[in-house]
């Protein structure tokens, strides 16, 4: 349980629904085209696990991987 | 006087729902949701003779499948109608396929994001409240006609630069387009091509004097070639944002507040908790999606199994996908704090709602100050709720009463 998480969003796969800006903004950013991607390399800062695995279980895509290091 | 030439026959009712599937039945408009689950306990894609030929899949699997799958299944005509005519009148890029598809998308594209759907908030709870201003003093309103319905019309025309009080004209095109123009050809046509050439008057208006906004912007947009992408693009899309945006939002926020009139439970914990809104909306989202799409068999393949044919036409209905106890646990329970949703209300796939966060913004801010200001409503038991036909589902009436019940 102590291991630090890490996201990935699949550019091949987001279609921009925008759910993980939403539901957890401090962890994804959006493009122009509002097309999300990981802030920084993905690690999940201390406090944040919650809000990675919210925004993974909502994505209507797959395309958010967390993963435990 | 309607060219009565053109209308189709009545439809006959449907006595064998998996079979001979119609969802213009009046049945289907009232409670579509036991019919879904009957089609989906006999198969995952059933077939019906109606409308040319047409499947319709069932579970989420096989609306997922067809929708990422745009080598067998084609986006050119996006309604399940009677008749198939010749493709006229295009709206990029709800109608593109692939190679086509991502650039004509890729320019609507960033005046939707959040950000810039965050600037038009204001102006959307401003007309939330000049809405209900008109009605709160009288106790009651059909809050189908009087509200849910202007919300998306005025926030669409002002994104787009036209006056808000055309808004009754574009609710009659839409009326036409999607509701009476599945089974009459003659009215969907007049009422493209009244669109098409007020949308004209408005290019010809801005090519004199520009102007600041959506239709500037795309007007002035460049294509894949580098070129101007031309006024036949640019009315298509107009034509897609007027009738992709309005009554689907229309229908998102009638069903939210239809849920929340009949059910007190969720109303006084919206009220008392209402950092659980954009929770509860996805939730009403998932239960009530509003919108079913429509694809073209191209060529044959499997889906879920199922052989699948070409010259049918698809049912691509994620409003059942949304249903399928498979994927969403209790799928017919509305809960609002439902954690776990990756429901599929605004697509899946390449044809992602280009709006989607243009509606969940209108949403938000039409829930939320309806609550502010009505937080007590219940349903009027003296008059009717009435459901829209055809491939977007919401409530056309829907006679409230304010204050507590008693």
């Amino acid at each position: 349980m102590s291991g630090k998480l890490k996201i990935h969003v699949d550019q091949d796969k987001c279609q921009g629904h925008a759910r993980c800006k939403s539901l957890a903004p401090e962890l994804f950013d959006l493009d122009e085209y509002g097309n999300a991607h990981e802030v920084g390399d993905g690690t999940v800062p201390a406090g944040f696990e919650d809000k990675a695995w919210l925004a993974q279980t909502n994505c209507p895509e797959f395309a958010i991987e967390v993963t435990e290091e | 006087m309607s060219d009565s030439t053109s209308i189709m026959p009545e439809h006959p009712p449907v006595n064998d729902w998996v079979n001979d599937f119609d969802h213009t039945d009046p049945r289907w408009t009232e409670n579509p949701f036991p019919i879904w689950e009957e089609l989906r306990a006999a198969s995952p894609v059933v077939h019906t003779a109606r409308f040319l030929g047409c499947y319709m899949p069932t579970t989420y699997q096989a609306v997922k499948e067809i929708a990422y799958d745009t080598e067998h299944f084609s986006s050119r005509r996006v309604i399940v109608r009677d008749v198939r005519p010749e493709i006229t009148a295009k709206a990029p890029p709800i109608t593109s396929d692939p190679p086509e598809h991502k650039p004509a998308k890729q320019l609507l594209l960033p005046p939707f994001t959040p950000d810039a759907m965050k600037k038009l908030e204001p102006r959307v709870r401003a007309i939330c409240n000049e809405l209900i201003d008109e009605f709160i003093a009288d106790g009651h309103c059909d809050a189908a006609a009087r509200y849910t319905k202007h919300i998306p019309v005025r926030a669409i025309a002002h994104m787009l630069g036209i006056p808000e009080k055309d808004g009754d004209l574009f609710i009659k095109w839409i009326h036409e387009i999607l509701e009476l123009g599945i089974k009459d050809d003659a009215i969907l046509m007049r009422a493209v091509q009244e669109m098409t050439g007020y949308f004209a008057a408005h290019l010809e208006a801005r090519r004199k004097n520009p102007t600041d906004d959506l239709i500037t912007t795309l007007m002035n947009a460049k294509g894949p070639d580098g070129q101007p992408i031309g006024d036949v693009h640019v009315l298509g899309s107009l034509r897609l944002l007027l009738i992709a945006g309005i009554d689907t939002t229309w229908s998102a926020i009638g069903s939210s507040l239809w849920h929340l009139a009949k059910t007190p439970a969720d109303r006084e914990r919206l009220v008392r908790e209402p950092e659980l809104i954009p929770t509860a909306i996805e939730e009403f989202l998932r239960a009530y999606s509003p919108v079913t799409m429509a694809r073209e068999v191209m060529k044959e393949t499997t889906i879920s199994g199922c052989p699948v044919k070409p010259n049918n036409m698809v049912l691509l209905s994620f409003p059942a996908a949304n249903r399928d106890p498979a994927m969403f646990p209790d799928a017919d329970k509305v809960m609002i704090d439902r954690k776990e949703n990756r429901h599929a209300a605004f697509g899946l796939g390449i044809h992602r709602c280009v709006g989607s966060n243009l509606a969940r913004m209108e949403m938000q801010a039409a829930i939320e100050e309806w609550l502010k200001r009505i937080p007590e409503f219940r349903l009027d038991p003296a008059g009717k709720v009435s459901w829209s036909e055809g491939t977007v589902r919401g409530p056309r009436a829907l006679p409230v009463l304010f204050g507590k019940a008693g």
